[in-house]
């Protein structure tokens, strides 16, 4: 059996960090500034494609990912100067999977044709809600009708099309909740990430939350509720979970964040970008500069990485396991005893029906996933 | 060796804060014991414990030498005694010491609870008493009202109270002329067969155990082989001095004096404060009255937060139980919380001193249990067994019945209070004794019994008053009462570290709170969790703690990895914060939170 990289492919993650507002949810490294120097930003990203080829030749691409920030802000040019750097350097797949992450303002909409032609054959728009109250409350720039159009236009411009859609909001009931869903069904996507509200530090929101001023937010009963009405409206609509908070029909996950909960290998590259390659049988992390001019400077004179460390067994170990249990596929497991998971645990989370062991396959059920961080922490920490 | 005439035995009672230790500092001062530059705050108090809780834990002594307006030279004894009621058989000890007592009330408060179970000592030890009136510099001095309060409740004369301010030295030479002049020479007979008290001890690192004595007859000589009539032990005395308060080597001491010793004793434990000491040859067979050997009261379970610490622990249990005799300990096994130590205290400050010396000198982070008092258990075969912890009761049906300790609780209050004072009371069983005033303040005397008082009847008691309340006790003996061992089952299963002894009447209302309470402390599981309270086979009181329903992180990318991965560690070390009980984690915190009575 190979190992999880070989299987589970190669991709390339470029990350964008420029937004034209900062969301007030958003804890991803994205930065407003007036203007951009797409050319020196295309230099930087030639010359990191280029220092990986060196040192990770010989593998076949199977997904390119432009995430951000908003990457529809990049130049279609831009794209397709990244797109023939990457193809100069590796094989690509032939079922390659270049994805853009993209805005549904006009604007934005209009340069889809532009990114097709570059070589992007999937977007993913950020949708987020559909009524105009709550996409003003979650800062984001564009109208539900803006949304709607830009989702008939890219299903008309690319191969896929998934959208983001983010629920348990200020003041939404469960019905609410459920209207707004089979709305978006009723577009007929093929892949839908619904993420639920999270409050993080550091953030707008999280500001507001600390003072008390955000009111309106779901108990854990309703959060539950809501998760559970999710999965369910998904299912009865042939876009099953595939992953905690990504849903698909049968073909059309996301193959690149696939690479992430596999334990697959990934470069990074831009701003804040971390990565996992194997070199000599040894497992890399890589982390980059968060500040948008230090990593360019530093991509521009020489390497663009501010950080490399070898993973431990165990690390590599943890990290499987923290990925791979979102997916519901879940992970091999090794039949004899493993020491470094928790089977006592393992035996009581499967007498209740939150997770099973089956042929070597440890999997968290669809009852187990609403509370899986719980049984990450008991099943990897011992007594 | 001194004349009788020219000695002068005294003691300082007051209550907490009312100037005591100050008042020492400036006799001590004043009189040049201690030169200007040696002088620290609180002189007396040396532990830190002491200093900064402003209490006296272990009585200490302090020889003053004073040239009198009356142009002759007198020795003047300070015994500090501890201020508080744990104390209260060293405090009597002490007492019987000395012959007089300066009675320290501060003139902006007036008498207190404290105050008075000290004065009651000091008079049961037919002292004579100077009332002094301390803080007279302070705007809100009332010395005449204070005065006659001291008059009304305590019952002695103070038209000659002494006006002072500790702080800042007014009123300090009377003082010293009403010590001389008002307070009555020692009596004894230098030719009597030797006769001395033991009045305190403790250990030294560099002398061993240094035992306090008071000589009432005959002498003492360094060198001398004497014996102690309770333990019957024989020891040649290695060195003979008195405190200035630093040690000072004297050739002798005869009655009235008082002083320390060192002869090669190795633990606390081997003297007993109120032994008499004699000569080995030709000694007294005529032991002085009152010698009780010390008896904890109040017990609770120490045990190390992280188990690596429990050699530690023993280790620094040892050292303590050799300056501390009163403080006893056994190893004790809870299957909630792995070894620890049961150990016994003369009362709830006793047992937090050693507490916060176990955390503070030996850096052992501790979960301390509920406390608990000891409870004679008469079985039906005729025999008495005493019980230290709840855990350990027996079977119901071997029992015949049950005792409790009970006290008698002084507590002083403003008016405005004692309607919540009187209810808090009554809340723990309480029986009305006395309820008098003196001024706009009231005094109930209640009969309580102690296991009501032991948890956390004196934070209520602060609390319900705004801090005003002062509180004091004595033990009262043993008395029957319908008693029942509640036992906590978190998820069926019984957790013995929160089973407590308990009237059946308040059962069910403890019962009930303790389940509230532990469904807020106990995190949320995979399964609901019945926690229940139960007396033998029956549930009292049942609380259910609903699944976890939520807790996923909803994005997790390839940038998310190594946060995720740091996560899981802060996860690992916040479970070392838990115990494990069954497929139950209960965190450290909920063992004593558990137990407190919110009303």
């Amino acid at each position: 059996m190979p190992e999880n990289w070989q299987r589970a492919g190669f991709g390339i993650y470029i990350h964008w960090p420029f937004c034209a507002a900062k969301c007030p949810y958003c804890d991803f490294n994205s930065h407003v500034v007036d203007s951009v120097d797409q050319s020196d930003w295309q230099t930087a990203f030639l010359s990191e494609i280029k220092r990986y080829g060196a040192e990770l030749p010989g593998r076949v691409v199977s997904s390119v990912f432009f995430g951000g920030g908003t990457p529809s802000l990049m130049e279609p040019q831009l794209v397709g100067a990244i797109l023939e750097a990457i193809s100069a350097q590796w094989t690509l797949a032939n079922d390659v999977e270049v994805t853009l992450e993209a805005n549904p303002t006009s604007v934005e909409a209009g340069r889809f044709s532009g990114y097709r032609d570059a070589g992007v054959n999937r977007v993913s728009v950020g949708v987020q809600a559909l009524n105009d109250t709550d996409l003003r409350a979650l800062g984001r720039l564009h109208s539900m009708s803006e949304a709607l159009s830009a989702i008939k236009l890219a299903r008309d411009v690319f191969d896929r099309v998934s959208f983001d859609l983010i629920y348990a909001r200020q003041h939404q009931s469960l019905s609410d909740w459920q209207d707004e869903l089979h709305r978006a069904l009723a577009m007929e996507p093929d892949h839908l990430s619904l993420y639920q509200l999270t409050i993080e530090n550091g953030t707008a929101f999280g500001d507001r939350y600390a003072r008390g001023l955000l009111k309106g937010l779901p108990d854990e009963d309703l959060g539950a509720d809501l998760y559970f009405a999710t999965q369910e409206i998904c299912n009865a609509h042939g876009l099953p979970t595939y992953e905690v908070s990504n849903h698909a029909k049968t073909g059309q996950e996301s193959r690149h964040n696939q690479i992430y909960w596999r334990s697959g290998d990934w470069i990074g590259i831009g701003p804040g970008a971390h990565g996992r390659i194997t070199v000599d049988q040894q497992r890399i992390s890589t982390e980059t500069a968060l500040m948008p001019s230090l990593w360019l400077e530093s991509a521009l004179t020489g390497i663009g990485e501010s950080k490399r460390e070898t993973l431990s067994a165990e690390e590599v170990f943890q990290e499987k396991m923290l990925m791979g249990l979102r997916l519901d596929e879940g992970v091999e497991v090794s039949a004899t005893k493993d020491p470094r998971i928790n089977h006592i645990k393992i035996n009581e989370l499967s007498d209740i029906g939150l997770v099973s062991l089956e042929h070597d396959r440890l999997r968290v059920t669809p009852d187990g996933r609403p509370v899986l961080n719980r049984i990450l922490r008991d099943i990897l920490t011992d007594g | 060796m001194t004349e009788l005439s020219q000695i002068r035995n005294f003691s300082i009672v007051a209550h907490i804060d009312h100037g005591k230790s100050t008042l020492a500092d400036r006799l001590i001062q004043s009189t040049g014991t201690v030169k200007d530059r040696d002088m620290q705050e609180q002189l007396l108090d040396s532990m830190d414990i002491e200093r900064e809780r402003g209490i006296t834990i272990k009585a200490n002594t302090v020889r003053i030498d004073y040239i009198a307006n009356d142009g002759q030279a007198y020795v003047l004894n300070l015994i500090d005694t501890p201020g508080h009621v744990d104390f209260a058989y060293e405090v009597s000890r002490s007492m019987r010491a000395v012959e007089g007592s300066l009675l320290v009330v501060d003139a902006t408060q007036g008498v207190e609870a404290q105050t008075l179970a000290n004065v009651y000592q000091a008079i049961d030890a037919d002292h004579e008493i100077v009332p002094v009136l301390n803080k007279i510099d302070l705007p809100a001095a009332e010395p005449e009202r204070i005065a006659e309060q001291i008059e009304d409740v305590i019952g002695i004369d103070a038209t000659d109270a002494c006006l002072i301010s500790a702080k800042t030295g007014i009123g300090i030479p009377d003082v010293l002329e009403a010590i001389v002049t008002r307070l009555p020479a020692p009596e004894g007979t230098r030719d009597a067969p030797l006769k001395a008290m033991l009045v305190d001890s403790w250990y030294d690192p560099y002398l061993g155990v240094v035992v306090m004595i008071r000589v009432m007859d005959g002498v003492i000589k360094k060198g001398d082989r004497i014996r102690m009539i309770a333990t019957n032990a024989v020891y040649g005395i290695d060195k003979l001095a008195v405190l200035k308060p630093a040690m000072v080597d004297i050739a002798e001491l005869g009655p009235g004096e008082i002083g320390v010793i060192t002869a090669s004793i190795k633990q606390v434990r081997d003297t007993k404060v109120g032994d008499t000491i004699t000569h080995e040859r030709k000694g007294t067979d005529d032991p002085l009255p009152g010698f009780a050997p010390s008896v904890p009261v109040v017990f609770c379970g120490l045990f190390p937060v992280d188990a690596a610490d429990f050699e530690d622990l023993r280790t620094a249990i040892e050292k303590l139980s050799l300056n501390d005799a009163s403080f006893s300990s056994e190893m004790e096994t809870s299957a909630a919380l792995g070894f620890g130590f049961r150990c016994g205290f003369l009362g709830l400050l006793h047992l937090e001193v050693i507490r916060d010396r176990l955390e503070r000198e030996y850096d052992i982070e501790l979960i301390t249990t509920a406390p608990s008092v000891v409870y004679h258990i008469y079985m039906r075969d005729g025999t008495m067994t005493e019980l230290h912890n709840p855990a350990d009761m027996p079977d119901m049906t071997h029992v015949e019945h049950l005792e409790e300790p009970r006290i008698k609780a002084t507590i002083m209050v403003p008016d405005e209070y004692l309607g919540d004072v009187l209810k808090l009371c009554q809340d723990r069983r309480g029986i009305q004794l006395d309820l008098t005033y003196a001024g706009s303040r009231a005094m109930a005397v209640y009969d309580l019994p102690l296991n009501e008082v032991v948890f956390d009847f004196y934070d209520r008691l602060k609390s319900v008053t705004k801090g005003y309340a002062s509180f004091d006790y004595q033990m009262e003996g043993y008395r029957q009462d319908n008693l029942v061992k509640m036992s906590i089952l978190v998820n069926d299963e019984p957790v013995d570290a929160l089973s407590i002894m308990v009237h059946r009447d308040r059962a069910e209302q403890r019962g009930r709170a303790m389940c509230e309470k532990l469904k807020d402390l106990i995190p949320r599981h995979m399964f609901k969790i019945p926690i229940q309270a139960a007396i033998g086979g029956k549930v009292i009181a049942r609380e259910t703690l609903a699944a976890l329903r939520k807790d996923v992180t909803a994005k997790c990318y390839g940038g998310d990895a190594t946060r995720k991965r740091k996560l899981l560690d802060k996860q690992k070390a916040g479970k070392k914060k838990m115990r494990q009980f069954g497929k139950v984690e209960i965190p450290q915190s909920a063992f004593i939170s558990a137990l407190k009575m919110d009303s």
